[in-house]
């Protein structure tokens, strides 16, 4: 009953949020596009044309062609299914790492808790994109690493902020009640305490998606993300630092596509943290 | 005040440790060996030579033996030798590039806190007005755009549309011919794009710091006590209210430094700056791995020492510190 209430309150609240709205209708553009890649996209993504290299935008090639004739419309839309997969899989790995973590650390208290919290100090110190590219200098560049890196690279907030959360909600009485009555502590930890930590994990999360995408797309741009003929939005955009003087749509699309992808994902994050609690705003 | 220096000094020593190992670890994750990259493109080097090159740099020894051997020349800073051609000490190759790679992340420093700091203030008295409205959104953009992107734009825009500033390097080639005011202008023009991208994203995250640690100032008592005696506005802003809001911002200021060393290889290998972030960037690429050991540490190390500073700085900016 208490639950629904919360619920119908939460999206009252996220449907009339201005921001909130304009993020979800980008993410569900993403969704779409990328689903119906196959059939949306004019070319064939890997279709050479010799005969037309570099042309610029026109009626044949809406946003024109890269270095190899291939259409860059079609690209970009195969490339939005890598842009989900690296958010969704990197988020994914951090909030796995990241709420174990946490959970362990704020549930169990002392020197669990001191070595974990070090041990989040320590990966701090760490430029993030240094750590990566060592990483994944020393693996295969494959998608899969790339994205599992990323996550691997990203769970410190998250750990600290699931942390937190315990620590303030293992105190309640609910969960003393719970352990009176001899729940073991994995119950406690899975079925009291963590649903209640959830709320911003799922707005971290939200957040982390933008900066996975921002960061596979950086990777990808230097040539040890996704590689090519796989496109990318960033391999596409490697394409257009290579030929800046004569191609100027080859670098102008492909960003526009990042950066409206991480703003409608950092818009959805804001949204859903003021409709969750709209004392925090 | 000596204590507390004191006392982050101590606590940093384990910190130091668990980068070490960290460092260590990531590159022995790895399968393949660095040797295979010297001996595949070679059709003389056979299994022997392959060993030999193995017994060179330690890796036929177990882990911890080669972790301790690493760690014992670390403290020394003999970082070993670049496995590239060149084959010189990775502690020069990373030493004679550092300099740059500090001086333009400490130049984008001093932009993002002259830019940021007022437009947080700024927005942050005038809350919900048109200024606030629209850095609002600004700071929202600018934290989703992609700053490599923003880079190729600026490219465009100022190097190739308008022909205003030079997209490559840190000097023009001619630079030994000019006199010392012409290669002044001349450093400075091609710094500014790389500065700009490297000030871009903490001048987003700085700003909204600024204002919500404003906001909160500005709500407190004593604030009100002061607008109650009669001061003016002005005073109350920035002197009273200002000096309390600027605390939190230097822990902040110490909590970007990674990223900002960590986004010079991006900017660094765009504009092709010789710095540690190209050189890290083709280390990688040539799976140069004491060169990426040696950076990795170097860059660790960095942070922690920003984050010191900013310790420091906090205590020294913060009496209730200075004097307990």
């Amino acid at each position: 009953m208490a639950d629904s209430t919360i619920k119908r309150d939460f999206w009252s609240r996220f449907s009339k949020n201005k921001m909130a709205v304009a993020g979800s209708a980008v993410v569900i553009l993403l969704f779409i596009v990328s689903l119906l890649a196959p059939w949306i996209s004019p070319y064939d993504p890997g279709e050479i044309n010799l005969q037309m290299i570099l042309s610029p935008p026109s009626g044949s090639h809406l946003l024109g062609t890269d270095q190899l004739g291939r259409d860059v419309l079609s690209r970009m839309i195969w490339g939005s299914r890598i842009s989900l997969k690296v958010g969704f899989v990197a988020t994914g790995v951090a909030i796995v790492i990241g709420t174990i973590l946490g959970a362990t650390a704020g549930y169990y208290g002392r020197w669990i808790d001191a070595t974990i919290m070090r041990f989040v100090d320590i990966m701090l110190c760490f430029p993030a994109f240094f750590l990566i590219l060592a990483v994944i200098a020393f693996l295969e560049p494959s998608i899969w690493n790339i994205m599992i890196v990323i996550g691997i690279t990203g769970w410190m907030g998250i750990t600290r902020l699931v942390r937190a959360d315990f620590i303030s909600i293992k105190e309640r009485d609910y969960v003393q009640a719970a352990r009176a009555i001899g729940a073991s502590d994995g119950r406690i930890i899975f079925f009291h305490i963590l649903p209640n930590a959830m709320a911003s994990v799922l707005v971290a999360a939200t957040l982390g998606v933008a900066g996975a995408i921002l960061t596979e797309s950086a990777l990808s741009f230097l040539g040890i993300g996704v590689q090519p003929p796989i496109p990318s939005w960033g391999n596409i955009l490697t394409a257009g630092k290579d030929n800046i003087d004569i191609a100027w749509w080859l670098s102008l699309y492909p960003g526009l596509a990042i950066l409206i992808t991480v703003l409608g994902y950092n818009l959805l994050g804001e949204g859903i943290r003021d409709s969750l609690d709209p004392r925090l705003k | 005040m000596l204590r507390h220096i004191a006392k982050r000094l101590v606590f940093m020593i384990p910190l130091l440790i668990g980068i070490t190992i960290i460092c260590f670890t990531v590159m022995h994750l790895a399968p393949g060996s660095p040797t295979d990259l010297q001996t595949q493109m070679n059709p003389k080097a056979g299994a022997e030579m392959k060993e030999r090159l193995r017994a060179m740099y330690d890796l036929d020894k177990p882990l911890h033996q080669q972790y301790l051997s690493w760690i014992s020349k670390l403290v020394v800073l003999d970082l070993g030798r670049s496995f590239s051609p060149d084959n010189r000490p990775v502690a020069d190759k990373i030493l004679e590039r550092l300099p740059i790679t500090i001086f333009i992340n400490v130049l984008s420093m001093i932009l993002i806190i002259i830019v940021a700091i007022p437009i947080g203030v700024l927005s942050a008295v005038h809350q919900d007005a048109l200024f606030d409205k629209i850095t609002g959104i600004l700071v929202f953009v600018g934290f989703s755009i992609p700053t490599f992107w923003l880079a190729l734009l600026l490219m465009i825009l100022f190097g190739i549309t308008l022909g205003w500033l030079p997209i490559s390097g840190i000097r023009s080639l001619n630079y030994e011919y000019f006199s010392p005011f012409s290669a002044f202008t001349d450093l400075t023009k091609h710094l500014v794009l790389p500065v700009l991208i490297s000030a871009f994203g903490g001048l987003a995250g700085l700003s909204r710091y600024m204002r919500s640690s404003m906001l909160e100032v500005i709500r407190q008592d004593y604030i009100t006590t002061a607008r109650a005696k009669g001061l003016s506005e002005r005073v109350v802003i920035y002197k009273h209210a200002l000096r309390n809001a600027l605390l939190p911002i230097i822990t902040i200021l110490g909590l970007s430094i990674p990223g900002l060393i960590g986004g010079s290889v991006i900017f660094e290998t765009i504009f092709a700056i010789p710095g540690m972030g190209q050189l890290f960037y083709m280390s990688v690429m040539a799976r140069d791995y004491p060169v990426i050991m040696g950076i990795l540490v170097i860059g660790a190390v960095l942070t922690l020492l920003g984050n010191l500073i900013a310790d420091v700085s906090y205590a020294l900016a913060d009496p209730r510190i200075r004097v307990a």
